[in-house]
């Protein structure tokens, strides 16, 4: 089993739907994710997933600050990332494929992790 | 924290601690930044979902969304201040949310919900505005539900909103639950708007519609609400609850397997809900220190003789007719007259019911009129005036369930539908 992380790429306009949403469609939205996230725990595929806030700052060259945060430097923004493990990137990009965020336009970027044993 | 426990996550979790939430930030932040309240409520219930999405829900996520709104109250309390924008009011209002407990303490909850309900029921609103907003601020609809529910578009919904809030911006509303001779008043304001609520979710044209039932939900969880406060646990809440209970126990065979309405006549008794049932009737021998009865006792009583008959003939109808009476004399309308109409007719005959019809005659614009003279007809033995009357009534309703009842009954009468 190899691992794979899975960057999520949110467009801004998904951060602003969610805004729109009702709170009982918010609590749907949430079972999708939860549901895509369980299933690959229930299958073991699962390492970790964590979700990263809507703030921080970007460091540059010798540590200056350069720019305020995430939303200034495009249009998309990390939203979070997920560890799991695969058989090979086929097998990740298989898994990848239930993900919610494609039904709001999301992407999510599939990347193996670089082996050092 | 798991994502097992996402499906444990209480069933419209989202929905009520919008309400929860909103009330408390009320509390903390004054009516006049009803909106505000609303847009942090909203903020941390998106931060909720970004979170949870991937990190699984946490064990007590009703305290985790608390901390989250209290941290954005403070968050945006200091941005104010900071740009000069904050008023006298809000002075306070930072040590009060700084000093808040780091969790919901029940008593507060209640208190803040109780007194968004005085706000939301405030009598510079119109009664459709004080529904839509209860709706709203306290039971965590959208716009579009509650669109849905009046059977509106959500833009009338949200205009309607909207003034509602400016008005209550403007008008200087309080959070004080009143005392004295304005208590009796602005509670008759609340108890009807409830009553509006109630009735909206339950005299429908899709009564199985998940989202009318949440208005009865509704109603019932707020009138529940008045009867934990000394103030507001009066004889009349408490016949409000018992109108509530009574009818609410009938929803379950108001409609059959394939979602069409039945009418009372036709029900299956046995899927009423008996503890519902004995909740009402625990709740009306509540309401019985009242030093007069009130319209809702009236209606509460006329549920009960319902509730308790075996069958349809055995209905007590005298006493129904009688519990008529006196709500038509304490509140003469039109669409009083004509339910009473059909107990009369129970009572004493299809004859006197027909005649006791002329008291309802502002409604002969309505379908619900025709369709009772038809009925009242039909058990006068005369088909060709039932007949009338029914398609009368089918040319004045839209609503499938009901034209497919009465093409039931004109077929009932011989008529080809």
């Amino acid at each position: 089993m190899d691992k794979f992380m899975l960057l999520y790429h949110n467009a801004a306009v998904t951060e602003e739907a969610y805004w729109d949403l009702s709170p009982e469609a918010m609590q749907a939205e949430l079972a999708k994710w939860n549901t895509w996230i369980g299933g690959l725990a229930a299958q073991g595929r699962l390492v970790s997933a964590e979700a990263l806030q809507p703030r921080g700052k970007v460091l540059r060259r010798r540590g200056e600050l350069g720019t305020d945060g995430p939303f200034t430097e495009g249009k998309e923004v990390v939203g979070g990332f997920l560890l799991l493990q695969a058989a090979d990137l086929d097998e990740a990009i298989r898994l990848a494929q239930g993900c919610p965020a494609f039904d709001n336009n999301g992407a999510v970027e599939v990347r193996p992790l670089v082996k050092f044993d | 924290m798991s994502f097992a426990s996402a499906e444990h996550v209480v069933e419209h979790l989202f929905r009520h601690e919008a309400g929860r939430l909103h009330a408390l930030l009320l509390r903390w932040l004054g009516v006049a930044h009803f909106a505000v309240a609303e847009d942090l409520v909203q903020d941390t219930l998106v931060e909720a979902l970004t979170a949870w999405r991937l990190h699984g829900v946490p064990d007590n996520p009703a305290g985790w969304l608390y901390r989250v709104a209290q941290r954005k109250t403070l968050d945006w309390l200091r941005r104010e201040q900071r740009r000069g924008r904050i008023g006298q009011e809000l002075r306070a209002a930072e040590q009060r949310v700084a000093e808040a407990a780091p969790h919901y303490l029940p008593e507060e909850l209640t208190d803040s919900e109780l007194r968004t309900l005085f706000v939301c029921c405030h009598p510079a609103l119109s009664p459709a505005a004080q529904v839509a907003l209860c709706l709203k601020t306290l039971g965590g609809l959208s716009v579009a539900e509650i669109a849905a529910a009046f059977l509106t578009s959500p833009d009338t919904i949200t205009k309607r909103l909207f003034r509602s809030k400016e008005t209550l911006r403007t008008a200087g509303v309080s959070l004080e639950v009143p005392t004295g001779a304005e208590l009796t008043r602005r509670l008759a304001a609340v108890l009807h708007a409830l009553y509006l609520l109630f009735s909206e979710g339950y005299d429908s044209e899709q009564p199985a519609a998940p989202i009318r039932q949440e208005l009865c939900a509704e109603a019932l969880r707020l009138a529940l609400l008045l009867t934990r406060q000394p103030r507001t646990d009066c004889p009349d809440t408490h016949a409000l609850l018992a109108l509530f209970c009574l009818q609410a126990a009938r929803l379950p065979a108001r409609t059959d397997a394939q979602g069409q309405l039945v009418l009372l006549e036709q029900q299956d008794r046995r899927r009423w809900s008996q503890p519902l049932i004995a909740r009402g009737v625990r709740h009306l021998a509540r309401a019985a220190d009242a030093p007069a009865a009130s319209a809702y006792h009236l209606q509460a009583g006329i549920a009960l003789e319902h509730c308790r008959a075996p069958t349809y003939a055995a209905t007590d109808w005298l006493a129904i007719r009688r519990l008529y009476d006196h709500l038509l004399a304490l509140h003469p309308s039109s669409v009083v007259a004509l339910h009473r109409a059909v107990a009369v007719a129970r009572a004493d005959g299809p004859a006197r019911g027909l005649q006791a019809m002329a008291q309802a005659q502002a409604l002969t614009g309505s379908y619900l009129y025709h369709a009772v003279l038809g009925d009242l007809h039909q058990l006068n033995g005369d088909p060709a005036a039932a007949r009338h009357h029914l398609t009368e009534a089918l040319q004045r309703t839209t609503g499938a369930a009901r034209q497919q009842l009465l093409r039931r009954k004109l077929e009932g009468v011989g008529f080809p539908g």
